[in-house]
Parts: C-alpha cells; sequence; structure tokens
C-alpha cells in the first residue's frame, strides 16, 4: 500500500502573489528531497500530500521534515468525503491503543465549507463512535494521550495521529543566492544553516593555505557541506588557495596586521566570484567580540574592502546558541575535528583589534593586489556537494 | 611529477606479482578451504602453500605458524591471549615504553582486567637496558613483550640479551617479539632470542593488507579471543582470508632469497639519503640511533623550526610521501609517545619527519628526494624567519 504523508507549511505570513511563488518553490524543494523514493506531490487545501512506498515512508518523513518552509509533516490516512467512511477509519486507526484508560482528543480542521457538518459536529460523531466501540475511552481536550487529526479536504479526508516538525523558514532560493565564507569552524556552517532558512540558496567558497594547512581540512569543509545539503539539496563548494597572498603579506607587512590585511583580500576574492556567479550577496560567520579580528573596527575595515552586501547572521547569537545549532544540524562534531590553522606559522600573535583603514590602506599600496587576486583566483577549484 | 615514496613503514607498494596473483586468485579460487569439494581442497592448498613460505623465515615450523588478519590482531592474540591463559601463574606483565600502540593498548586493556604491568623506559637512542628488565622480572611474571625494530627510530633492540636473561631467570616466562617492522627485512633470530610468539604483517613487506601471522612456538599455550568453527588450530577461527594469506606467502616467497644482502642494499640507501642531505649544508639532527645503528630502512630526522607537518605537506607538493613523527595540531598537541620517551625537547618533538625506504626506491630517486627535501627546507626556513 503506498503512504500518504502530509505537509504542512507556514501560511500565517504569506497573502497575495508572494504565496504563489513561495509554493512553487516549495513544491520544487520537497520533490528534490524525496526524488529518489516518490514522483507522486499533489497539493490539495494549503497542504501537500507526497504519495510514496510505504516502506519508505519513515525515511521520507525525516527528509521532508528538513526542507524550509515545512512547518510539519505527518503520514495520514485518505478516505472518502463521507461520515460513515470518516467513522470507520477513525476506528482502524485508533483500534491499536491499548484498551486501558486513554484520554483522546480529536481536531477537524475543515477546508471544504460544503462538507455537511462543521468541525465541532464532526469532532462530537467520531469521539462517540470511538467510545461506543471501546469504553475506556474518555474525552480530555487538555492533556490526551493521543490526539486524532482529521482535516476535510475538497475530495478527500485525511485521519492522522503523530505530527514531526519542519525546521520553518522559507523555501531555499526564494529569497536569492549567497556566498558562505566557510571556515570549517563552528560558526560559518550555522551562519549558512541561518541563511538558507530565510530562503537564500547558499554557495560556500573556502580558503585553503595548503601546505600550511592540511588536504584533510579541504575534505572537512567538503563533508560540511554534505552535513548543510541536507537543507538545500546540494551546495556548489569553491575552493581558493590564498597560500601566495599569505606569503606576500608576511614578507611585505607587519604581522600584526596579517589578518585584517588577508580577511580583505578574502573578501575581495568572494566580490570577483560572486560577480562570476551571480550571488547577490556574501554570508558570514562572523560576530561581534569572540576574537579579536571581531571587533567593530576590526569587521569596519574588512568591510571596507568590498562593496558587495555583507550578511553577518550570527550577529545576535551567543556562543552557546551557535554551538546548539551547530549540534542540532550536525555539523559541530566535524567543525571540532582539529585540521584546521594546523600550523601556527602564519599567525600572529596578537593582531591588532583597533586597525585603521588608512594605514591599511598604505601597506595594500605596496602590493600587487590585482596580480594577488588574479592568481588566487586561477587557483579556483569547484565541486557540486549533493546531499547523501 | 615523479612520485617518491618514502613511507613504507606505515605501508608498502605491493609487488606487482602479489596483484597479479590477488586478482587471478580473486575471480578463480574462491572456495572455502573447509568446503569438502574440489573449490576448498584448492583454496587450502594455496594456504598451505602460503604457509610454507611463511614458515620459511621460521626455520621452517610451518604448524606453528597462525594467520591473523595483520599486524594488531597478531599483537592482540600473542599478548592478552598469552596473559589470559596464563593468569594462574602470576599477573605480572613487562613491555616497553616505545611499543606499537597494538602492543600499548593491549596492556593498557589488561590493566584494567587486574594485571599489573611494568613498563621500561628507553635512553635516547631508543633502548631499553637489559640490566633495569632483570631488576623487573619478579615471580609474578608471566610475559614480557619486547618490538624488534620501533617503527618511528628504527632502533633495533638486544633481544638476544633480553631473551636469553628472561629465560635464564624462568624459563616459563613467555618472550613475544613485535616483528611488524623487522620481517623480511633483517634476518629473525628465534633460537637465540628464546621467542615464543613472533608477530608479523603482509602489507609491511610488499603484500596485501589484511594478513599478518603469530608465530607460536610448540607448546605455547594462548587463550584464543574469538571462537569459532575451528580454523587455524581453533586459535584464530573464521574462514581463512584466502587471497590475501596468499598474496602474503608470495610476497615472502619475493623478498626471502638473499635476505642479508637485501638488507646491505637497504641500508646503503638510507646512508645515501643521509649523506646527500648533509652534502647539502641543510640544518637537521637525527632521531633516536645513528643511521648506520638503526633499522635499514628507518631514519627519524628534526629540522629546526619547522613544524613537521609543514614540511610533509611541502614535500607532498614535490610529490614526495613521508610521515610526520608527531601530528601537529594548535588545539590539541598529539606528540608521539615513542619520541617524548626517548626525551626530545618540544621544538625537536614538533619537527620530526620520518623518511622510509623500500627496495622498489632507487638510488636516483632517494638523492633526488634528499636534493628536493634541502630544497624546500630552505624555502620553508625563509619564509618562517622572515
Amino acid at each position: 500500500m503506498a503512504a500518504k504523508i502530509m505537509v504542512r507549511y507556514g501560511e500565517i505570513a504569506l497573502k497575495g502573489k508572494n504565496r504563489g511563488q513561495f509554493e512553487q518553490q516549495l513544491y520544487r524543494n520537497l520533490q528534490a528531497a524525496v526524488v529518489e523514493y516518490s514522483k507522486e506531490i499533489s497539493k490539495i487545501h494549503g497542504r501537500f500530500i507526497v504519495t510514496g512506498p510505504e516502506e519508505h515512508s519513515e525515511i521520507m518523513i525525516q527528509k521532508l521534515s528538513r526542507v524550509f518552509g515545512v512547518a510539519s509533516v505527518s503520514l495520514v490516512r485518505e478516505t472518502e468525503l463521507d461520515i460513515e467512511d470518516i467513522k470507520t477509519l477513525a476506528a482502524e486507526i485508533t483500534k491499536k491503543i491499548s484498551s486501558d484508560d486513554i484520554a483522546f482528543k480529536i481536531e477537524t480542521r475543515r477546508a471544504n465549507k460544503k462538507f455537511p457538518y462543521p468541525s465541532p459536529e464532526i469532532n462530537r460523531i467520531i469521539g462517540a463512535h470511538l467510545q461506543e466501540l471501546n469504553p475506556n475511552l474518555v474525552v480530555d481536550l487538555k492533556k490526551p494521550s493521543f490526539k486524532l487529526s482529521i482535516e476535510i479536504g475538497y475530495s478527500k479526508a485525511y485521519l492522522y495521529i503523530t505530527s514531526t516538525a519542519g525546521p520553518g523558514g522559507l523555501p531555499v532560493g526564494i529569497t536569492g543566492r549567497s556566498l558562505l565564507m566557510l571556515s570549517g569552524g563552528i560558526d560559518s556552517p550555522v551562519a549558512g544553516w541561518l541563511s538558507m532558512k530565510r530562503g537564500l540558496f547558499v554557495e560556500a567558497l573556502h580558503f585553503h593555505s595548503f601546505p600550511f594547512t592540511s588536504r584533510r581540512s579541504q575534505e572537512k569543509t567538503v563533508a560540511l557541506c554534505r552535513k548543510l545539503a541536507i537543507y538545500s539539496n546540494k551546495i556548489p563548494l569553491h575552493m581558493i588557495s590564498v597560500t601566495a597572498i599569505q606569503k606576500e603579506l608576511n614578507a611585505n607587512c607587519p604581522e600584526d596586521l596579517g589578518i585584517i590585511l588577508l580577511r580583505r583580500m578574502m573578501y575581495r576574492l568572494a566580490e570577483q566570484l560572486s560577480l562570476k556567479r551571480k550571488l547577490q550577496a556574501i554570508v558570514t560567520g562572523e560576530s561581534l567580540g569572540q576574537v579579536a579580528s571581531q571587533t567593530l573596527e576590526s569587521i569596519n575595515v574588512i568591510d571596507k574592502a568590498t562593496g558587495m552586501l555583507v550578511l553577518r547572521p550570527l550577529l545576535g547569537l551567543d556562543k552557546k546558541d551557535i554551538i546548539d545549532i551547530a549540534a542540532t544540524i550536525d555539523t559541530y562534531d566535524t567543525s571540532i575535528l582539529p585540521y584546521e590553522d594546523c600550523c601556527t606559522l602564519f599567525l600572529p600573535k596578537s593582531p591588532v583589534t583597533k586597525p585603521k583603514l588608512q594605514v591599511i590602506e598604505n601597506y595594500e599600496a605596496l602590493l600587487d593586489i590585482e596580480r594577488l587576486l588574479k592568481e588566487a583566483m586561477s587557483s579556483l577549484e569547484t565541486t557540486i556537494v549533493k546531499r547523501d | 611529477m615523479t612520485e617518491i615514496y618514502l613511507d613504507n613503514s606505515a605501508t608498502t607498494e605491493p609487488y606487482r606479482n602479489v596483484t597479479e596473483l590477488i586478482i587471478k586468485l580473486q575471480t578463480e579460487t574462491y572456495g572455502n578451504p573447509s568446503s569438502m569439494h574440489k573449490k576448498g581442497l584448492e583454496a587450502e592448498r594455496i594456504i598451505g602453500e602460503a604457509r610454507r613460505q611463511i614458515a620459511y623465515f621460521f626455520n621452517d615450523r610451518e604448524s606453528e605458524i597462525v594467520f591473523t588478519s595483520g599486524g594488531t590482531e597478531a599483537n592482540n592474540l600473542a599478548i592478552k591471549g598469552a596473559a589470559y591463559r596464563n593468569r594462574r601463574r602470576g599477573c605480572h606483565l613487562i613491555t616497553s615504553s616505545i611499543e606499537h600502540p597494538s602492543v600499548l593498548n593491549c596492556f593498557r586493556f589488561l590493566e584494567q582486567e587486574g594485571f599489573s604491568v611494568s613498563y621500561l623506559p628507553v635512553d635516547r637512542q631508543g633502548f631499553i637496558n637489559p640490566d633495569e628488565l632483570k631488576n623487573l622480572i619478579g615471580q609474578n611474571t608471566i610475559l614480557v613483550s619486547v618490538m624488534h625494530v620501533n617503527n618511528e627510530i628504527g632502533s633495533i633492540q638486544p633481544l638476544e640479551r633480553i631473551g636469553q636473561l628472561i629465560k635464564k631467570t624462568n624459563p616459563e616466562i613467555l618472550f613475544h617479539v613485535d616483528a611488524v617492522q623487522s620481517f623480511a627485512r633483517i634476518p629473525l633470530k628465534l633460537k637465540e632470542w628464546g621467542a615464543d610468539m613472533i608477530s608479523c604483517s603482509a602489507h609491511k613487506i610488499h603484500g596485501p593488507r589484511g594478513a599478518g601471522c603469530l608465530w607460536i612456538k610448540e607448546g605455547t599455550l594462548l587463550q584464543p579471543l574469538m571462537h569459532g568453527g575451528g580454523q587455524e588450530k581453533e586459535i584464530r577461527p573464521g574462514t581463512e582470508n584466502t587471497i590475501a594469506i596468499a598474496g602474503f606467502g608470495l610476497a615472502a616467497r619475493t623478498v626471502r632469497d638473499k635476505l642479508l644482502q637485501r638488507t646491505e642494499s637497504l641500508k646503503n640507501l638510507k646512508l645515501a639519503f643521509y649523506n646527500e642531505l648533509q652534502k647539502s649544508g641543510i640544518l637537521f639532527r637525527v632521531n633516536g640511533p645513528k643511521p648506520e645503528k638503526s633499522a635499514p630502512h628507518i631514519i627519524n630526522l628534526s629540522f629546526p623550526g619547522l613544524k613537521a607537518e609543514l614540511l610533509l605537506h611541502s614535500l607532498e607538493e614535490e610529490g614526495i610521501y613521508i610521515s610526520a613523527g608527531s601530528a601537529c595540531h594548535s588545539r590539541r598537541p598529539d606528540p608521539s609517545h615513542i619520541l617524548k620517551a626517548i626525551g626530545l625537547e618540544k621544538e625537536r618533538l614538533e619537527s620530526a619527519v620520518r623518511f622510509s625506504f623500500s627496495l622498489l626506491n632507487s638510488e636516483d630517486e632517494v638523492l633526488l628526494a634528499a636534493t628536493k627535501t634541502s630544497k624546500v627546507v630552505r624555502e620553508l626556513s625563509s619564509i618562517a624567519n622572515n
């Protein structure tokens, strides 16, 4: 027998034209999420119904419940729009529940107002029928041990008992395309996830300085992208080597300005890549006050290197909140693998915390910025990381 | 770019004839050696042949070879098997502080099981002092396990003195030797050592992964780690890995002739590399025994001021593969217990790398590797000192 899964989405905030776009994008993303199992997704009264083989229902529910824009997901049973049929199905679904005293509740939502019984009436009819079959059942609207939900659609009625919460947010792709600067630490994957949650399609950019950093740290960013791709189906991952830039900075600039200068170069590279890939914003895992490069002064000086819009979704979060999200989306364990910045050769001991833009620009005037950027861009390697 | 593989202590490139044999057997000879039909007999014969090849290194005592999945399992079987089987006689065990983790962690585990373990220290060259061993042996001692060649610094333990000392004190004490690094590279002297068990591995001698063996002197009783269908005299049950074992046998067959000459050639290869590096004038220190004294295929060097991992990756860029004596992580410093045990100070420890050779390396290759190493070291030092 085919399993039917009802997908609900956050409808309150959506009105007019936006709603259609939202639904279209969500439809595409749901399709991509369960493509191995189901080709059949239909739309009913502000919900989607995904039909697929019963043996895959559990994995389909898991995958659907990770699509942004989804409020919740339920395995449902479908029946004709007839109160007798609904009674029969309700009895069948609740039959398995043990016969001891059980508090229950019925909740009906009647999307189809042409159905002859209003919702409270349906609750009463079905509730009475169930109690007739099993006298141990007691109605408890406040603390039921199970809740039978009934949805009256335009051509069918749907009944279900359990729901799995979705991640909420907006369908990925609906608000635009962005470039995530992915370092491999705890923060940047979370920043990427949060921007995806607001409907951004994310491409990732990782800077490496092989052989000064290990190739395994590059593998690590691939692993992180694979985790993020669960939520967006795929993530193009770009890698650029900044080894030559670091060597040049190291030779020509004071050690304590190294990080600021390097980050400005990274922003410029991110901007060039964004233009090439038609991406509208840069997303970073920066926050305020965590490390020396994240003072307001530093961020300001770094930000001035690019004309692009830079989004910093972590700004409102404490480190603990970030770690909690990283644990939820399963990037934390990968992030803390100790591969990155293994060689401290290039890391200054105490970076400047209040850099002056003029000073920085004077040093940059000594460098052939255009050449360095061009050389770095020529090291660009791109892979498409797909969800497992 | 030509690749020069100098990480032969980690694993070796399989011989071409070994790979060819494996492909052939994988497709044709899939029978279970325990099956009664022809297919089973074929497989049984192949294992018998391999056992005879390995036994060559153990004075042809083929009935004393037990095949395992590799060196780690051989060490586990020897140490845990001997300890459990003999615990009524005593509960004291002795090993050295520079053993491979597959030995050390067996002893750590046995400590939790109620055994008491003494860990022999080593000197700056990585040698244990037999007199110290003598002082440690007591009424309760049932097992001593000492490796032949150390995997990181190549020190060769004086097993003859150690073995004689053990057996003179109490012939019932079992003596296990982890010979994974030395098997088929330098001769094993079972009799002179007075050894009861010796561990070997196939993939260190240009064989495949997934096979190894424990030589167990007749009359030595071990508690098996696994229980099953009676294979390998019930000491190591489980359907035999016929193909890997056959590859092991062939690899052993390929290296066995002129073993002493091979040892000499290997040593010359290493010394050629060492001399070339010295000629280049870059600064470096040898960790462990002098190159003439250590195992023929291993040399461990520290290049002052250069982190091991950085040098490793920079040489990788040049097509040269080596190993870092200690992984350098800024957040989780995890220095090698061996380099710590020989008393290396922090800077030398963090800059220690190991070059390990095989006779598949040509002299030209190792000379080129030395030239490239000195070039890379100069470049990196100039950046680091900027």
